[in-house]
Parts: structure tokens; C-alpha cells; sequence
């Protein structure tokens, strides 16, 4: 099969399929966060956008997609699937849906590699882009926050749909014949939504369930979305939100990087940017992910590759950083799970392996610590009002943080605990410490935070010349110092008519 | 050459016209839209990129997806709106909208040229009232459902991979994309729809050539 094919085709062919998996997932993923995507189009190629396509690439998910495919392609009975489930605040997990990058054995030899194969390559992620958008698991992604979240993993190898329950659908987005054999690519979706958790028959989150029911209600029977009628739910209603604790299921703010913007926050170059001009000329080498240089983001790189067939679940529109950082040894015994989950034990790779690498932005109104600074030197408003007790800053825990002060900032001393620990590191590693530093607040100089500032300068010492010890002098004694005053005055005439003609 | 067409039908409420006719065309137009050529002096070409961006519906419970081009939008919706206002406003009533792509073949003089059609997609519009607002909520998720199913009819035929115009020469590009847009560069195209009254079986056609 494969000796039909040119080695310069069978390498573009290798390539296309690569970043077709790739661009595959991004989209899946993307189309799961929860939020509207929108890329620009570009009139000239950039010669990093495959497939003529703007598709940001999320450097984590394309990271678990090249965990997962392990240096393979997806080939005849080595499929790439990307599953997507639904957990619930309360733990409660269901999968919705599995989408199939799958290849059979019908060869279409004929078939051009370098145009027509990639020209049906972009066709086909046009198509998933339409159908995304379609199945029942984008609503619910759309909706995703307190109640639940949604969640992505990424295998490679036998498509499992066991997890989707009875009676669920499948609609085939598209194929694409190559010489090597035919891609397709399909999802299954899960039709019924039954919850089934620990405790029973038990459905938490009444408004996933409210929801859910009245969006698959029964199609005609030749609809493609038909479903089986849902039996069995227990709806719970609850009067307040009973999970305060968990707040790391919220969705953060996710930031796709696009380029131009800071990088810096996640690896600074992908081989999925390689060179993807219609010529199709040489790649640059690929780069393994570097870890940021920049940003307020850790980055970790685990020592030894992930191998094997199967990844971790990704939380889909999550603060990728804070999957990899250990959770706070906290009430919920969830937060650990996740967390284990999370950050690829299963890799082999123990805490202490794992590198983080760190570096801090400096926000506004920042005094950079180490400086040597006094009143004096310092033009400062109210200067004149500020304590003299620079003793002070010594034990002010504002200026000298707890840690030794080798660090530069307390954050750095916290990460570098974080990469020695085995199970998880200290409670304070999860929780971000910024040094607030507000408005007319020099931590090194006046040692007050916003509201001893407000205290100190809302009641000022009144004018001198407001004074009563002024008021009380009497018209007289005035009267009688003017002559002492006149003479003074034009004796210095010369003085004061000088200064006059520097103001003209 | 023989000309593919499919017929697509939906049943809306008079307001969800402009967001299901929108959601149709982008998305057929989105699978038939690429980046701009930029020919080079060996003969071979480079092509720009295409973006897309997410809409919403207002008065549906439905998403899609449009190439990320606010002229070929704009197009579109002059288009539809033409349309919707040919149908008239809450009444009842029966359409078709049309997006028709086709290749110019030059003629000699005096001779125009002729535009070959090559697919056709024909959306059959039945416009209905409804009584009360829990039936406008039961249609909207309707309507959000069925515009998913024809997502999936349209994906379906597009992925069937029939035929498509030869990538042209520089000097024959106008006879089969649109290079009219600054952005995007659709396959040549043009939007017809005619109205059919259910008070008579009177039928009215524009012609609205892009």
C-alpha cells in the first residue's frame, strides 16, 4: 500500500495526518470551553495556519493530544478519540459524547496527496466546526460553570462508547480517501441522561436535569437526533449552592494565545505553528514544550514522557496551571483525586522530578524590593507627615516576607516547595499571595497599608496661620509693628523689584 | 455537467426567518469559501486564511458557526432581509431561498457570458403565527433542533465529495470565486428566492445577483 506512494508524499501525507489529529482535537476542545470562538480571517498566509484555517492551538490540549498519540499516527485500527463528560459539583460524572478519528482499509490511490487530500482535510474541519456546534454537548458546555464542568480526555487506540450509555446516536461528519486508506471521522453522543452516582439513582444539579430533559425530547423517527425517552431521574432541588468549598471547578477565564500577545505564559513555539504555505516546504524541527520565561504562570515539564494508551482527564476552560498544582489538603477529599488525576501520576514521574520555573510580572504601583531609599531621597507627597520609624520595616511582615529572603518574592519561595514535595505541598502552594500594593503605599518607606494611610491623613494638623495663637494677636499691635515692617520692606526694594521682573 | 440540488425545509415563526435562512447560507457558505489567492510568478499559488466566529440566535435556541467576514455577512443579510421582507411581517406564508453557485464561461462578442450552475441549495421557508408565548418557547427549541438536523444534511452532502470547479489560473479566477471580498473568497455565487402567498397561487421571483 504504502509502496505505491512517493517518500516525498508519504511524508506530506504523515505530516497532513498529524496536524489533522491535532487540529482535530483543537477543535473539539475549543468548541467545549464554554465560550464563543472567534479568529480572524487573513487575506495573506501567515504559513503557520494549517489547512488554510485560523484554529488557535491551546498549547495544553496539543500537549495531551502528543501525550496521547505518543509519536504514532492515527492509522487502521488506531483511532483518536476525544471524549467529552460532565462532572458535577458533587462529583458526579457522566460522559456525553466520543468523537472518532478513525481510518479504514479503502484506499483511494489515485487520489493527489499534496492537494486534494489536505484541500479535503480543511473541508472536513469546516465540517466539524458546523457539527460541534450541533450536538446536544455544546449547550451544555455553553452553560457549564457552578453546577458542573466539562471535561476532556484524549486516547488513541479501540473507540470506547460503553460510557455513553444505551441507545446513543452517531453522526459521521465526514471522510477523506487517501492512498493509505480512508479517515473518517464520527461522533457518538449519549441520548440518555440518567444520572447514576454513588448513592443511586440520584441526580444532582436540578438545573443540568431540567435542562437536559427538555432538550432531548423524542425527535421523529427519521430525525438523526432521535432519542430514547428518559426514564428515571430524581431531581433534587436544592435552596443554596451546596459545594461553596469547590471553588476550583469555576471555569476561569481561559486566554488563548494568539500571536502577537504575550506567549510567554505557556510554551513560546508549537511545531503545530510550523510552515504550512500551500508549497508545503520544509517544517522547522519540532520543539518539545519549553516552559514560559514570562507570564505569572507556572509551567511544568515532566522529565519522562507519558506513554501508554490513555491520558488524564482535562478540565475543559480551566486555568491548565492549576490542574498541574497540587490541591490544598482541604475538607473535600475531591480536590486531592482531581488533583492526582490531574497531574499524571500515572506517568511514573514522582513530585520531585517534576520541574516549575516561574517568574513574576510586575504590576503597577510596585516598588521593587532591595532598594535602599529614605524620605530624604524621595520626592513624596506628605512626606513631611511620614513616621520616622524605619525600624519598623524590619518586622514588618508587608516588607520582609516569612521566607528566607535568598527569594525574591514570597511566590518563588512557595513554587520551589511546592517541586520538592511528594503528595501535594504545603496548604499556602495553591493560593496565589500577591504583595498588594495600593495607591500612596511604599511598603519600604511608610509601612501602612490603604486604611492606616486613610486614618493617619483624614484629620491633618490645621495651618499655623489658621490658628487661634494668630487670631488672638490684636489690631494695635499690628498697627504698630507696619512702620518697623515699611522699613524693612524698602530697604530690600531693590530685591523685591528684581523678583518682580523675573515674573514678566 | 450535470448540476447537484438539494432541497432543505424548515417551518419558523415569522421573527426566527433572518437567524434560520443566516444559519443555512453561512454554513453552506462556510464550506465553500476559502482563503485569498495570491498567485506567484512560478505558476503556483498561496492561499490566505479563513476564520470563522460563533453566532448566537436570538429568537432560537441554536449556534452556528460563519467564515469570520463582515462584507460577506453583510451580503448574506441584505440578502435574507430582502427575503423576509418579500415574505411579509407575522404572516403566514410560503418561500424559497436559493443559493446557487456556478462558473462563468466567457463568450465571444456579442455573446454574454454564461453562468453554469454546478449546486444548488434551495431552502423551502413555511412561515407560521403562533398563539401564545409558550408556544413561541416550544418553537424556538423546535427550530433550534430541526436547523441541527439540516447542519448534519448539509455536512452529509458536502462530505460526499462530488464535483468542485478546477483550481483556476490566475487569469481564470473570476469565472470561479468570488474575489470581490477583501477576506474571504467564496465560490461564485448568487441568492434567488420567490414567494408563493397561501391567499392565492400568485408567485413572485427576484432575482438578486452577488
Amino acid at each position: 500500500m504504502d509502496s505505491d506512494l512517493s517518500p516525498q508524499d508519504k511524508k506530506d501525507l504523515d505530516k497532513f495526518i498529524k496536524f489533522f489529529a491535532l487540529k482535530t482535537v483543537q477543535v473539539i476542545v475549543q468548541a467545549r470551553l464554554g465560550e464563543k470562538v472567534c479568529t480572524r480571517s487573513l487575506s495573506s498566509p501567515t504559513g503557520s495556519d494549517w489547512f488554510n484555517l485560523a484554529i488557535k492551538d491551546i498549547p495544553e490540549v496539543t500537549h495531551e493530544s502528543k501525550k496521547a498519540l505518543a509519536g504514532q499516527l492515527p492509522g487502521i485500527e488506531r483511532s483518536m478519540c476525544v471524549e467529552i463528560s460532565l462532572k458535577t459539583s458533587e462529583g458526579d460524572s457522566m460522559e456525553l459524547e466520543t468523537w472518532c478519528l478513525e481510518m479504514n482499509e479503502k484506499c483511494d490511490k489515485d487520489i493527489k496527496v499534496s492537494y486534494t487530500v489536505y484541500n479535503r482535510m480543511s473541508l472536513l474541519l469546516k465540517s466539524l466546526l458546523a457539527i460541534t456546534r450541533v450536538t446536544p454537548a455544546y449547550k451544555l458546555s455553553r452553560k457549564q460553570g457552578h453546577d458542573y464542568v466539562i471535561l476532556y480526555r484524549i486516547y488513541f487506540g479501540e473507540v470506547q462508547l460503553t460510557g455513553l450509555g444505551e441507545a446513543f446516536q452517531t453522526v459521521r461528519v465526514g471522510v477523506v480517501g487517501t492512498p493509505i486508506g480512508t479517515i473518517t471521522l464520527s461522533c457518538a453522543y449519549r441520548t440518555n441522561l440518567a444520572f447514576m452516582s454513588t448513592s443511586g439513582l440520584k441526580c444532582t444539579a436540578c438545573k443540568i436535569c431540567h435542562y437536559m430533559f427538555s432538550h432531548f425530547l423524542p425527535y421523529p423517527p427519521y430525525s438523526p437526533l432521535r432519542t430514547a425517552p428518559i426514564m428515571g431521574i430524581i431531581i433534587d432541588h436544592f435552596v443554596e449552592r451546596p459545594f461553596g468549598n469547590v471553588g476550583h471547578m469555576h471555569p476561569c477565564n481561559y486566554r488563548l494565545v494568539t500571536p502577537g500577545e504575550d506567549e510567554g505564559a505557556y510554551n513560546g513555539v508549537e511545531d503545530s505553528q510550523e510552515v504550512c504555505t500551500t508549497s508545503f516546504s520544509t517544517s522547522p524541527p519540532s520543539q518539545m514544550g519549553v516552559p514560559g520565561k514570562e507570564g505569572g504562570v507556572p509551567q511544568q515539564v515532566p522529565v519522562q514522557p507519558c506513554h501508554g494508551a490513555q491520558a488524564e482527564h482535562r478540565r475543559v476552560s480551566s486555568c491548565p496551571p492549576a490542574d498541574h498544582v497540587p490541591a490544598t489538603p482541604s475538607s473535600s477529599g475531591e480536590d486531592a483525586e482531581t488533583s492526582s488525576r490531574s497531574v499524571g501520576v500515572k506517568s511514573g514521574s514522582p513530585w520531585g522530578v517534576l520541574e516549575t520555573t516561574f517568574t513574576r510580572k510586575v504590576g503597577a504601583f510596585v516598588n521593587k524590593p532591595g532598594t535602599q531609599v529614605t524620605t530624604a531621597s524621595l520626592d513624596l507627597p506628605f512626606a513631611a507627615f511620614a513616621p520616622r520609624a524605619y525600624d519598623l520595616e524590619e518586622n514588618d511582615p508587608m516588607v520582609q516576607p516569612p521566607e528566607s529572603s535568598a527569594t525574591s518574592s514570597p511566590l518563588q519561595g512557595s513554587l520551589h516547595s511546592q517541586g520538592s514535595g511528594e503528595s501535594g505541598g504545603p496548604a499556602q502552594d495553591d493560593f496565589v499571595m500577591v504583595d498588594f500594593k495600593p495607591a500612596f503605599s511604599k511598603d519600604d518607606l511608610l509601612p501602612m497599608d490603604l486604611g492606616t494611610f486613610y486614618r493617619e491623613f483624614q484629620n491633618p494638623p490645621q495651618l499655623t496661620s489658621l490658628t487661634i495663637d494668630v487670631s488672638s494677636q490684636s489690631m494695635a499691635e499690628d498697627l504698630d509693628s507696619l512702620p518697623e515692617k515699611l522699613a524693612v520692606y524698602e530697604k530690600n526694594i531693590d530685591e523685591f523689584d528684581a523678583f518682580v521682573d523675573t515674573l514678566q | 455537467m450535470n448540476c447537484r440540488s438539494e432541497v432543505l425545509e424548515v417551518s419558523v415563526e415569522g421573527r426566527q426567518v433572518d437567524e434560520a435562512m443566516l444559519a443555512l447560507l453561512h454554513t453552506i457558505l462556510l464550506h465553500r469559501s476559502t482563503g485569498k489567492f495570491h498567485y506567484k510568478k512560478e505558476g503556483t499559488y498561496s492561499i490566505g486564511t479563513v476564520g470563522t466566529q460563533d453566532i448566537d440566535c436570538d429568537y432560537i435556541d441554536f449556534s452556528f458557526v460563519r467564515v469570520s467576514s463582515d462584507e460577506l455577512d453583510r451580503v448574506i443579510r441584505k440578502a435574507v432581509g430582502e427575503f423576509k421582507d418579500a415574505m411579509g411581517n407575522g404572516t403566514d406564508g410560503m418561500g424559497q431561498i436559493s443559493l446557487e453557485f456556478y462558473q462563468k464561461k466567457k463568450s465571444r462578442w456579442p455573446f454574454s457570458d454564461e453562468c453554469i450552475p454546478w449546486e444548488v441549495w434551495s431552502i423551502k421557508v413555511n412561515v407560521v403565527n403562533l398563539a401564545n408565548e409558550q408556544e413561541r418557547q416550544i418553537c424556538r427549541e423546535k427550530v433550534g433542533e430541526k436547523l441541527g438536523e439540516k447542519v448534519i444534511n448539509i455536512v452529509e452532502v458536502i462530505n460526499q465529495h462530488e464535483y468542485l470547479p478546477k483550481m483556476p489560473t490566475q487569469s481564470e479566477v473570476d469565472n470561479v470565486f468570488d474575489t470581490s471580498l477583501k477576506d474571504v473568497q467564496p465560490y461564485l455565487y448568487k441568492i434567488t428566492f420567490q414567494i408563493t402567498d397561501t391567499l392565492g397561487t400568485s408567485k413572485t421571483t427576484w432575482f438578486c445577483a452577488y
